[in-house]
């Protein structure tokens, strides 16, 4: 960076070229090395082995929406990290969750907590939700390149609209394909088993606590067939990281909270290790 | 051909010097001091769309007279700087002296480069540390120069007698609605003497830079009925009205 201020020592003309408020095409047209998606691959080399994250899930409920994301990232067998972090705000009234090669994922999502920080800067407003989804959808699409050679990163996104009043939940594929999604989603390695967990556990009248211990049911049962999901770890009190965002804004779970309901769900599956049954008909 | 006329380099920058000191006397004044939590920022400002302070960082702010357009265009290359900067870095790296350099290179060569007219703008770059102590404002002439400034200090039209009336009163450890009365005080008065005008908050901007917010960002606006409620000198109202993230028990989400 400091390479761009030789000579005088003042700021470069892209600096002071007014019009845009987006930092990412600031750093496309001034930097765009330091841009995720942006680095040219050797071709023809096999997929590198690095770390991925799995599984996040969300849910809507009464007067907001749940992110949640396990705590482990896989390495082909190997477990690479029992403590990675998924689940991240994007701003005041939203988060991220991410699964994918965690190194770029982790470095896209600093990119994107930046862009909206960014654009409230410079316009004194913040984007609406649609906004900031679609700003996502852009950035996975520079990643495509990545994707390709293996390095896919395919995040979640989850808000509270302060327009409309209620939590909204957008999910992406690998090429920045965006689809808002009703009452709940998953997405990650996990993510088969998650859907199927939530599809007979959630119901739309959830209060908070409830949507944060379905997505926890969920996650166990995604952990309980998938391998590359962590279940939560009670030697260590490692848990899923659970997010809620409302109209009071975002709020990341305390460890003891996410503790407490994680232990009321193993407490009755040490009673019916397969979880809560739905009615038949 | 006419031969052009010789000009001194001296009476060149001296007037160059002279036509941006006008441009700036021309505007309102903007106040900027410490206080016990932090740094309070008083602009006389009717617009609500045009700010003459505004966020840079996360502990940075920024005030401005003069031009709108030329401070405008400083401030997003500022906020582009230290966005970049921290992305690059980490947050911690971004401050305020780095800015303030950065401001003063900018303004310093367009106002000795023969091709431009210099800015008519006058800055203030502060930035609030964890401690009173650490707190620094920067103020930047359209010259380039930087002046370290420590307690209080004024921009804008008046501000020599607004100044010094503020050097004079201000000390360390006011309270927020304290500061806030000197700040208003000293815009309100009449510079030869006659009786002060009466400020209402529609004609204010104010916001601080608060040492006690939880969130990363210490820049705040102070709107509306907070506003009016500090100016009257009601110490309650400075309370964030955010409520902090709880920790532990207490935090449960809508428990049933």
């Amino acid at each position: 960076m400091e390479a761009s201020f030789s000579g005088t020592g003042r700021l470069p003309a892209a600096f002071l070229t007014p019009g845009s408020s987006s930092f990412l095409d600031f750093l496309a047209s001034h930097q765009p090395e330091l841009l995720p998606g942006r680095r040219d691959l050797p071709a023809g080399v096999q997929p590198l082995e690095a770390p991925h994250g799995t599984t996040i899930v969300a849910a809507t409920y009464d007067g907001g929406v749940v992110l949640a994301g396990d705590r482990r990232a896989t390495m082909g067998n190997i477990i690479a990290q029992r403590d990675i972090e998924k689940v991240f705000p994007a701003d005041e009234y939203s988060a991220v969750g991410i699964a994918g090669a965690a190194g770029l994922a982790v470095e896209m999502v600093r990119l994107f907590q930046l862009e909206l920080e960014h654009y409230e800067k410079i316009e004194g407003t913040s984007l609406s939700l649609e906004g900031k989804a679609n700003r996502l959808t852009t950035m996975i699409r520079g990643n495509l390149g990545m994707a390709m050679q293996g390095l896919a990163v395919v995040p979640m996104f989850a808000g509270y609209d302060l327009e409309q009043g209620k939590g909204r939940i957008f999910t992406y594929d690998v090429t920045g394909g965006r689809s808002e999604e009703t009452g709940f989603a998953t997405v990650g390695s996990g993510s088969l088993f998650a859907k199927g967990s939530l599809k007979k556990l959630y119901r739309s009248d959830l209060t908070a606590e409830g949507a944060a211990t379905v997505v926890i049911q969920a996650l166990y049962d995604a952990a309980d067939d998938d391998s590359a999901t962590g279940g939560p770890d009670l030697t260590r009190r490692i848990f899923p990281i659970v997010s809620v965002i409302s109209e009071e804004g975002f709020r990341r779970l305390a460890d003891s909270e996410v503790g407490e309901l994680a232990e009321a769900v193993l407490g009755h599956r040490l009673e019916q290790p397969d979880g809560p049954q739905a009615p038949l008909l | 051909m006419s031969t052009p006329f010789y000009v001194s380099p001296q009476q060149a920058m001296a007037d160059r010097a002279e036509y941006a000191r006008k441009g700036i006397a021309r505007g309102r004044s903007v106040v900027v001091l410490t206080y016990a939590d932090g740094i309070v920022f008083v602009a006389e400002n009717t617009s609500r769309a045009l700010h003459k302070v505004s966020e840079i960082y996360d502990r940075i702010a920024f005030a401005a007279v003069g031009r709108y357009n030329e401070f405008e265009n400083l401030r997003i290359g500022g906020v582009r700087y230290a966005d970049l900067r921290g992305y690059s870095y980490d947050r911690a790296d971004v401050n305020a002296r780095g800015l303030a350099n950065v401001y003063a290179q900018t303004l310093g060569t367009i106002f000795s480069s023969t091709g431009e007219k210099p800015y008519e703008v006058e800055l203030i770059v502060a930035e609030v540390g964890k401690n009173p102590g650490d707190d620094q404002i920067y103020r930047l002439t359209p010259d380039g120069s930087v002046v370290d400034e420590h307690g209080s200090v004024a921009v804008g039209g008046n501000a020599e007698s607004i100044a010094s009336y503020l050097d004079q009163r201000h000390e360390e450890g006011l309270s927020l609605p304290e500061a806030l009365k000197l700040a208003v005080d000293s815009l309100a008065r009449d510079p030869n003497g006659g009786a002060a005008r009466a400020m209402t908050p529609d004609q204010l901007e104010v916001a601080v830079l608060d040492r006690g917010r939880w969130q990363q960002r210490k820049f705040k606006r102070l709107l509306g009925t907070q506003l009016a409620r500090l100016l009257e000198g009601d110490a309650s109202a400075a309370v964030d009205d955010e409520a902090a993230p709880a920790a532990g028990e207490e935090a449960a989400p809508d428990a049933e």
